[in-house]
């Protein structure tokens, strides 16, 4: 499984990629795909929607559940990756290059954790 | 297998129709093609059906542990009672003074419902389980409203519960806090008490809950929620663990909807539609969905409640279910309601005991009407996955039980057996199931292939979920 090392992690399994100081890209980790399986529908925020860290903010569909997927930032969604509306396989198959949304006016943010800390935190 | 689309030729149709005696009138002006409606013959259509019927796994074709959903065998004069003329020969707008045996039977309905769930009153209109979810839902959001406090916009959910509690909750316009289960599977009372508050509406809950364990706290719980001013609602899925043995009115609910279908022995899954009716203690009794029966003279009268919501479906519901429904609680009485939930929890045990001899439980600890196993320790040493354990039953003619259920299990098998199976049946499950898991370790690619005989194989269920294909559309 891989993990980049420059993107942080939350323990609800989303990466968090910072573009700025108060912008971010997020999308969920190769573990939280694997978790997941085949994913076929996720509903996406939309444009403007203020998000709040350890809150949903999205939701992704597999064939054996709909699974929350939790906002790690407080801040207000910029854009959204709608080619994942006809793709959701994207974040099966490339989950660091298939970004949910990008999230600006962050004010604050979960504790998260650097690439070695999230995949001890995964053996667990 | 052809379509019925695909099968006949234009022309073919039942021959014993009596000619029309009416003026024919097209009920389209706009269409300008027919529509493209098969053409086949009598012949035809039934052997279509059939053909379809022998290829689908029903209660009357072998065992069917879906957990959660209560596949108990449905008795087959539930149908007898519900094909009577005066049940079937009439008409929803006929004068009440017309079918007052219709009246009495929903009234008594919900005099016998209302003794076994400690509830007050009781619509029979929802048409199913999350249609009863979200009508009682909006019993609480009218109650609130009512009082004056619009504040209250949240409804507490635990993690362990059916998906359908917080669709529920957002389809009536609240906002879904989640809670975490406790290590055993039950509410984290702190938990609950940290999340409540004056935006509080109300708690969704089963009992015993959706890893098929009594929550021992629920007198608290129910306790919590309204001492921060919020009502408790009980989703009936698990009712038949408890049914006529404790109550959910004694236990704190304020709300409750039950399915008929399943606790009450009428077919679903496919097979006949749902009952998801609504009990309500009387605090709420007044915003009940109209029309609802009550008491005049020495009959009945359909009247709306003085607060309605309103209609949450045409008439009065699935009314033949609730037909079936009487009948069941009628056939088994007083005493045999309680004995039927008795033996429902005491198969779900004894079937736990054999299966704990290889497989791992979730919680292993006695259960109520069903139990979850863990099969993560299978998938890690054999590669043989809770799928495919379930394929591999569908080869020994038992249908799976519900998988990848509850969430807080990985590799979850939700197994709930129902009070109708002889301990023979649970027996030769059982063999099944720890035949399978030795399966699994001697040549685990069987699995991986299973199932063989069933009419087809392993279907694409990502594709299907992807790209689904709803219509039928001429080649």
């Amino acid at each position: 499984m891989n993990f980049p090392a420059e993107l942080k992690y939350s323990k609800s399994h989303e990466w968090v990629k910072m573009l700025d100081d108060t912008t971010a890209l997020v999308g969920i980790t190769d573990y939280a795909q694997s978790e997941l399986g085949d994913l076929v529908f996720i509903n996406l925020p939309v444009v403007g929607d203020a998000v709040t860290k350890e809150e949903a903010f999205c939701d992704v569909e597999s064939v054996k559940a709909v699974s929350d997927v939790v906002s790690p930032l407080t801040g207000v969604v910029a854009e959204i990756n709608e080619a994942l509306m006809d793709e959701p396989q994207m974040l099966n198959e490339s989950p660091y290059e298939a970004w949910i949304a990008k999230v600006e006016d962050i004010t604050d943010t979960e504790e998260l954790m650097d690439a070695a800390a999230y995949e001890a935190f995964i053996q667990q | 297998m052809k379509l019925i689309f695909e099968k006949g030729a234009p022309g073919q149709h039942l021959s014993l129709l009596p000619s029309c005696d009416v003026p024919e009138v097209s009920l389209s002006q706009e269409r300008k093609a027919p529509l493209p409606l098969p053409q086949v013959s009598e012949t035809e259509l039934t052997r279509h059906y059939t053909a379809l019927a022998k290829r689908v796994h029903g209660v009357n074709d072998g065992f069917y542990p879906l957990g959660s959903c209560t596949m108990k065998y449905n008795p087959k004069i539930n149908e007898d009672m519900a094909a009577l003329p005066g049940f079937t020969q009439i008409h929803p707008l006929q004068p009440e003074s017309t079918v007052q045996g219709c009246l009495e039977v929903l009234a008594t309905a919900e005099k016998l419902l209302g003794e076994i769930t400690g509830m007050d009153a009781m619509t029979f209109q929802p048409a199913a389980g999350a249609h009863g979810e979200f009508t009682g839902l909006l019993l609480i959001k009218a109650y609130h409203h009512h009082r004056g406090d619009s504040a209250r916009t949240k409804i507490i959910v635990p993690d362990s519960a059916h998906g359908t509690n917080p669709a529920s909750a957002v389809m009536a316009g609240y906002t879904v806090v989640n809670i975490p289960s406790a290590p055993d599977g039950c509410v984290d009372v702190e938990a609950l008490k940290a999340a409540v508050g004056p935006d509080t509406a109300g708690l969704m809950l089963t009992n015993p809950n959706t890893v098929g364990i009594f929550d021992k706290n629920i007198l608290e719980i129910t306790k919590i929620v309204h001492d921060a001013g919020g009502l408790c609602y009980y989703d009936g899925a698990n009712l038949n663990a408890v049914m006529g043995v404790v109550r959910p009115g004694d236990m704190g609910f304020d709300v409750i909807h039950l399915n008929l279908h399943k606790t009450f022995s009428t077919p679903h899954g496919g097979g006949g539609p749902g009952s998801g009716a609504v009990g309500c203690k009387a605090l709420l009794e007044s915003f009940l969905p109209g029309p609802v029966v009550e008491k005049a003279g020495d009959g009945y009268r359909f009247a709306i409640p003085e607060h309605s919501i309103g209609r949450v479906k045409d008439f009065y519901g699935n009314f033949t279910v609730v037909v079936k429904a009487l009948t069941y609680i009628l056939t088994l009485g007083k005493a045999g309601i309680p004995e039927a939930a008795e033996n429902a929890v005491l198969n779900a045990n004894y079937m736990m005991k054999r299966l704990k001899e290889k497989y791992t439980m979730a919680y292993d600890v006695p259960c109520m009407h069903e139990f979850v196993m863990c099969l993560e320790d299978l998938l890690h040493d054999t590669g043989v996955s809770a799928m495919d354990i379930a394929k591999g039953l569908l080869d020994n003619g038992i249908h799976p039980p519900t998988m990848y259920f509850p969430l807080i299990v990985h590799e979850a098998l939700m197994i709930e057996p129902t009070e109708t199976e002889s301990k023979e049946t649970l027996d030769e499950a059982c063999d099944v199931f720890l035949k399978l898991w030795d399966l699994a370790h001697s040549d685990p690619q069987a699995l991986h292939d299973a199932p063989k005989t069933t009419p087809v194989r392993r279907l694409d269920e990502v594709g299907a979920a992807r790209n689904p294909v709803l219509r039928y559309t001429e080649a």
